[in-house]
């Protein structure tokens, strides 16, 4: 299957905006991606082994929070998105303006 | 540096403008060029803080799995995101930051004071990691409509 990179995490992945690895389920699929390429992990997962929480992982269109987690069956020509979180707002503005 | 044109620009501001007097928000599509990120289309996106839209936003993923798709048939690739501060300046909050995960892309921030876009700003989120991310001021370089890069 294929796992899309996003932009910032490029760099800990030979600067490949995709990478393609063999996998069963969600879960195998990103061992298999942190195991290639080692710095990732710190990027995706909290010291004690969780997937950090700003980062969601959709199975094609599919959150898999909402399917099986990392337990989610995959099959060939299914691609995982790895995508951080986008929000913010004006609230508590920056201090010294 | 954030390289944009003068339409896309245009089409940012507006989009704060036209969903005054909440926050807008979007994605600048584009590409990198080392330290520099050129933007070659904007996307428009949701606010599904339909709670707190006047002074908090977010993208739903869903929306940007979907604009990142049609970003890549295009060759593109996602170099930032842009959003409206209704009647606020054009800086960038603790909020902001504490929701920004995208390192290495740019920020741009537009106020929108009584319904007018003003001060347009960008902002690079630097960093290595989570831990260590800050936003630093980048130019904003603005290119006429007709400019070939």
């Amino acid at each position: 299957m294929k796992i899309l990179i996003p932009t910032p995490l490029r760099q800990y992945a030979g600067k490949q905006d995709a990478v393609e690895v063999p996998a069963q389920t969600v879960g195998e699929a990103l061992s298999r991606l942190t195991a290639q390429y080692s710095d990732l992990r710190r990027h995706l997962y909290t010291d004690d082994g969780k997937l950090r929480a700003f980062v969601n992982l959709y199975l094609n269109d599919e959150d898999i929070r909402y399917l099986q987690k990392e337990n989610t069956p995959v099959r060939d020509g299914d691609t995982l998105s790895i995508v951080p979180s986008i929000a913010g707002g004006c609230y508590y503005l920056a201090v010294g303006f | 540096m954030l390289t944009i044109r003068q339409s896309e620009l245009d089409a940012l501001r507006g989009h704060g403008e036209d969903t005054y007097p909440h926050e807008c928000c979007g994605v600048m599509l584009g590409r990198m060029e080392g330290d520099e990120r050129v933007v070659e289309a904007v996307a428009r996106a949701s606010n599904t803080r339909v709670d707190s839209p006047h002074n908090r936003y977010n993208i739903d993923p869903r929306e940007l799995v979907r604009i990142q798709r049609e970003s890549r048939e295009r060759g593109w690739d996602i170099v930032g995101f842009y959003h409206s501060h209704p009647d606020h300046p054009a800086c960038w909050s603790q909020t902001d930051l504490a929701e920004a995960h995208w390192v290495g892309c740019s920020y741009v921030i537009t106020s929108v004071e009584q319904g007018r876009a003003t001060v347009t700003s960008s902002f690079a989120l630097a960093g290595t990691m989570e831990e260590d991310k800050r936003f630093v001021d980048e130019e904003l370089r603005v290119l006429a409509a007709e400019a070939a890069d």
